[in-house]
């Protein structure tokens, strides 16, 4: 059964997933745009650190570490009193404290923070992963079988 | 007698000052923007990437150019700058079936479902020269209207059949084992799997390549075909604490590639195909494959099999498959040696002296 917070819970997933997805420029664009930016302290960061990124033997197997990789992080309080937290790949802490300040707003009014800013990220990432699928079709080879002939 | 010696700073500060102008070259000529190398060196970075076995691209494009292009030198200066950096944690595993693939090749199958993908790829080019290039002028990409769609491992198809061996090899998936991490624990042979991986995942590509080389030249022959090779970008998955669930920190490319090799059966399981697994950060097809015909090679032990060649023996391999270790082991043999050296000079001194008197005794009699 599905409990009320855990449909919050993958809606708030979602929204930190397109945001950490999100282009540093496309990101800061819309939340330029944001009308009403609310005050906000630093709770932890932003800072930089590493994640160990794991594997599967042969795709599906045992885990192994395969390398690190770069994340920044942050977490802010906003004037009304949420908490956010923000994460991505990457050493960008502007980045991860616009997710974190982004994050705090989600869970005061959804809504907006997804018709402003979620649904254009969204939509740019589709087109985004529209045009690499595009491009690698065009590769895709369609094979022949050459018939010889009797002679 | 132990002697200090000091000296030399002098000479080191103004040879980094040198270094510094022959890195930067004729001022006349415009200095190289990180940016540009991501972008037009991007196999460069990936490598920096993988065997510094840090992914953040600025950073290996920054070591490449603080180390005028010198490869194992930029693995060296990422391999550093992760030491500074705390650690968040562990990933979820990567789903290499979900990927956003750019490239899929099967030597195995021609009719693959998703189909078989060139992708940006040096194969058939002819390796001509081409000074054209450098005006920088190319046309956008062509582009095909597609679908999105699912492309199963080719090793999950033959899996099916039970022709090839799973996934979890001979290990038992339901054991829930401690993932091993070379970067916290010191390597004590013999290994598992999981650590070998991560340690050819991290190996010299050059050291790989050859061996993968010899096992096909018959030094531990596996009989290997390339079931699938596939590039492109995968999810990072992070569990959050403070959050209480995982997040997708975004995307990175990998190279993934699923080598099958001839057969191994018992008196329990029927022959089957068996494998060997690579996966390196970025486009690295070049290694994927020479990882997967190493990983196959050191699985002998668990399929019973003499290890009679080099790339069958795990200790050789990844004692020596780091090009940080090996050049620094290497290359220490330029600094100051003096005291050993004398104490050398003394002893060869000796022997000669011996010799010589045995010589002499000798002619006497």
């Amino acid at each position: 059964m599905q409990t009320a917070s855990s449909i919050d819970n993958s809606a708030r997933k979602a929204a930190l997933d397109a945001l950490a997805a999100a282009p540093t420029l496309a990101l800061a664009a819309l939340w330029d745009a944001w009308a009403d930016k609310p005050e906000h302290t630093k709770v932890r960061g932003p800072e930089v650190g590493l994640v160990m990124v794991r594997g599967r033997a042969g795709g599906g197997g045992a885990a192994f570490n395969l390398g690190e990789a770069s994340v920044s992080r942050a977490s802010v309080r906003i004037v009304t009193g949420e908490v956010g937290h923000g994460y991505c790949l990457g050493r960008d802490l502007g980045k991860a404290e616009i997710i974190a300040v982004i994050d705090a707003l989600w869970q005061r009014d959804a809504a907006s923070v997804e018709a402003e800013i979620i649904q254009p990220l969204r939509t740019l990432a589709v087109k985004a992963d529209q045009k690499l699928r595009d491009e690698a079709a065009a590769t895709k080879v369609d094979f022949f079988t050459m018939v010889r002939g009797d002679n | 007698m132990y002697v200090a010696v000091k000296g030399g700073e002098a000479a080191i500060a103004n040879a980094h000052a040198l270094l510094a102008d022959r890195r930067r070259g004729d001022r006349s000529v415009p200095a190289l923007r990180i940016d540009q190398i991501v972008e037009q060196l991007g196999l460069a970075v990936d490598r920096a990437m993988g065997e510094g076995s840090l992914y953040d691209k600025e950073l290996a494009a920054l070591a490449l150019v603080q180390a005028r292009g010198d490869l194992i030198e930029a693995i060296f200066l990422v391999r550093a700058y992760r030491t500074t950096l705390p650690r968040f944690g562990y990933s979820h595993p990567v789903e290499t079936g979900e990927m956003l693939i750019e490239r899929r090749i099967s030597a195995t199958f021609k009719d693959l479902p998703g189909g078989q993908m060139l992708g940006p790829t040096f194969d058939y080019t002819h390796r001509l020269l081409d000074p054209s290039i450098v005006s920088g002028d190319v046309p956008e990409p062509i582009t095909r209207s597609e679908e999105p769609s699912r492309s199963p491992r080719v090793t999950d198809l033959l899996a099916h059949e039970g022709l090839i061996e799973p996934d979890f090899g001979t290990a038992d998936p339901t054991e829930d084992r401690e993932v091993g991490d070379l970067t916290r624990e010191p390597l004590d042979f013999p290994l598992d799997r999981d650590l070998r991986l991560q340690a050819l995942a991290r190996g010299d590509e050059g050291f790989l390549l050859a061996l993968g080389y010899s096992t096909q030249r018959g030094y531990g022959r596996s009989h290997p075909f390339v079931g699938e090779i596939r590039i492109g970008e995968v999810a990072v998955e992070f569990d959050v604490p403070e959050l209480g669930f995982a997040v997708n920190l975004g995307r990175i490319r990998v190279t993934e590639c699923q080598m099958v090799n001839q057969f191994k059966g018992s008196a329990k399981v029927p022959p089957q195909f068996t494998r060997g697994y690579g996966l390196v950060f970025g486009q690295a097809e070049r290694k994927a494959m020479a990882m997967s015909l190493v990983d196959r090679a050191l699985r002998a032990k668990e399929f019973g099999e003499d290890i009679t060649a080099p790339a069958q023996d795990e200790e050789f391999v990844i004692s020596h498959s780091d090009n940080v270790q090996a050049t620094g082991f290497v290359e220490h043999l330029k600094l100051p040696h003096y005291v050993d050296f004398q104490a050398e000079l003394d002893l060869i001194r000796r022997m000669r002296a011996e010799h010589e008197a045995v010589a002499v005794k000798e002619a006497a009699e």
